[in-house]
């Protein structure tokens, strides 16, 4: 027996549960629930209750995105710099949370932001009376922020943490101001990995279940809830149909946004993990 | 900062004007330190507090998470009282476990099977496993939903543990194909030479090579079963829940400080075999 046929049993299985169901996904978005072709699932998420939720959506994985870099910047600059002894560990704990499980996060937020939660008892406490998050696009994007953050400061460590100390060195040697060096020098050196980031913080956020439903009381729904809502709660007959449409738009949007991260980071110097 | 004065030092040696540059360097360099410590600090508390209040809360005696009356350790022993929890606890563990062993040995003949192969086959099968780790995970959920409902299968406990072999089988395919490459190609060559079966140089050479990879792999597999909620959701049913589903559908019903105890055990679970993972291999590089 060849040493290559050990990995059939891989192929096989990454066959059946890996391509194939996503062949159903593509399979169940053009066709009616008689099996006929059509486009009609597509057309449905111009209705303006689903268009609603998918620019909300949009709007608050960018806005998410924006936070993220803004927070992220400086973190992972700061963790890459020269000299800074705790950096290691450091970075350890600022991904160790990437890892842990989403709904554990998102209900940890929740303790703290509810109405008869941590948050609001503090500022009872202090005199200030209670303010309601819960339930607010603020709340739904706070908890994007913390549960992907570590997403957007691990490439562009990366990338910082690889970069040629000496170029800022003659940088400065040449006269450059600290500013300077960090929007002419630093920031562009830097372009792959906050590409990597931007990336890998909007897509999981665009696509995000649970995370709004758990802080907004249900109220606010994004395109992840959207589609468990579609399949598991609506009686609309064609709702396979009309989900496998909408998840399938959200893979070719992810895959069209991983193939734009190779054309821009061809060496994946970014990091990212795809 | 340290060569900027250094520079300077060596051009002008007595000048007052260099003197006060190098003041003003160390005093920025030092400025710089304190933004530091105080944007560490911030950003820990953000992302920690959460976590940490909930952990104190599972101790609290009184239900209410505004006020704390009491150390207790109650609402543990509530969590290890309801069959539910217990129910969902052993699901959860059975999950993981077959769901490790299965992905394990598949990803490790995979990884071996691939290294042995032409680049073009090995480019593809391995770009393969970075489908379910791109795909998000809704829509990996939703797809096996679909295929599972399609073919008349009844989600539950198999239908879950089949999804996660699946997400987890990457994981050790790539833990364990740094260890392939590493590997002197001659020894297993040199072992068919001497006489061995292919079957017997495989577990005579090959895989005592590469057994930290392949334990790398089993722990990641394991550590990403337990900490699954999006797949798990989709491919199981309210019969057969994971711990995570229960967390998940208990917060409809307002918030219960033994759901706090239970996460606080899942995080701790999950936090102790990061850290092994991450002393095996740096969490960073994954």
């Amino acid at each position: 027996m060849k040493r290559s046929w050990y990995a059939s049993p891989y192929a096989l299985w990454m066959l059946l549960f890996a391509v194939v169901p996503l062949l159903f996904v593509c399979w169940y978005a053009f066709t009616t629930p008689d099996g006929a072709f059509t486009l009609a699932n597509f057309q449905e998420f111009t209705k303006p209750r689903y268009m609603g939720v998918i620019l909300r959506s949009l709007k608050l994985a960018l806005y998410c995105t924006a936070l993220c870099l803004l927070i992220g910047y400086p973190t992972a600059y700061f963790l890459a710099g020269r000299g800074f002894n705790h950096a290691q560990s450091l970075v350890v704990l600022i991904l160790l949370p990437m890892w842990m499980n989403l709904l554990l996060r998102t209900y940890a937020m929740m303790t703290l932001l509810d109405d008869n939660g941590v948050l609001n008892a503090a500022l009872t406490a202090l005199g200030l009376g209670k303010v309601r998050v819960i339930g607010t696009e603020g709340a739904v994007l706070m908890g994007l922020v913390y549960n992907y953050l570590p997403f957007m400061v691990l490439p562009i460590y990366t990338v910082l943490k690889k970069m040629d100390y000496s170029v800022i060195e003659a940088a400065e040697d040449l006269g450059c101001n600290p500013l300077r060096v960090i929007t002419r020098v630093v920031i562009p050196m830097s372009v792959p990995g906050i590409v990597s980031g931007v990336t890998m913080v909007f897509m999981p956020a665009v696509t995000s279940f649970a995370i709004s439903t758990l802080l907004s009381n249900g109220k606010i729904r994004l395109a992840g809830d959207l589609i468990d809502y579609i399949f598991n709660q609506s009686s609309n007959p064609n709702r396979w149909n009309i989900g496998s449409s909408f998840s399938l738009i959200m893979l070719v949007l992810i895959l069209l946004s991983i193939g734009f991260l190779r054309k821009v980071d061809p060496d994946n110097e970014g990091g990212g993990m795809w | 900062m340290v060569k900027t004065i250094s520079a300077e030092t060596r051009r002008a040696p007595a000048d007052r004007a260099t003197a006060r540059f190098a003041r003003w360097s160390a005093n920025r360099a030092n400025r710089l330190k304190t933004v530091r410590t105080i944007w560490m600090a911030l950003l820990m508390l953000f992302l920690y507090a959460p976590i940490l209040i909930m952990i104190a809360l599972s101790f609290n005696a009184s239900v209410s998470r505004s006020q704390w009356t009491g150390f207790t350790l109650d609402w543990y022993v509530k969590l290890f009282n309801d069959p539910a929890i217990l129910g969902a606890l052993k699901t959860t563990i059975e999950v993981a476990v077959v769901a490790t062993i299965i992905s394990t040995i598949i990803g490790t003949l995979g990884a071996i099977g691939i290294h042995a192969m032409n680049s073009g086959m090995a480019g593809m099968l391995i770009n393969v496993s970075y489908l379910p780790m791109t795909t998000p995970d809704i829509v990996t959920g939703v797809s096996l939903m679909l295929m599972y409902l399609f073919c008349h299968v009844p989600l539950g406990k198999w239908t879950m543990i089949f999804a996660h072999i699946a997400f987890d089988i990457p994981y050790v395919l790539f833990s364990v194909m740094p260890k392939l490459r590493q590997m002197n190609p001659n020894l297993y060559e040199a072992a068919l030479d001497l006489g061995c079966k292919p079957i017997k140089a495989l577990w005579k050479v090959i895989i005592p090579e590469i057994t930290p990879g392949i334990f790398t792999g089993a722990l990641l597999a394991f550590t990403m079963s337990l900490d699954d909620f999006v797949i798990s959701y989709f491919t199981s049913s309210d019969m057969y829940p994971n711990l995570s589903r229960i967390v998940y559908s208990s917060t409809k019903l307002g918030v219960k400080p033994t759901m706090y105890a239970l996460s606080t055990l899942m995080f701790t679970t999950i936090l102790i075999l990061l850290v092994l993972v991450n002393k095996r291999t740096k969490l960073e590089n994954l």
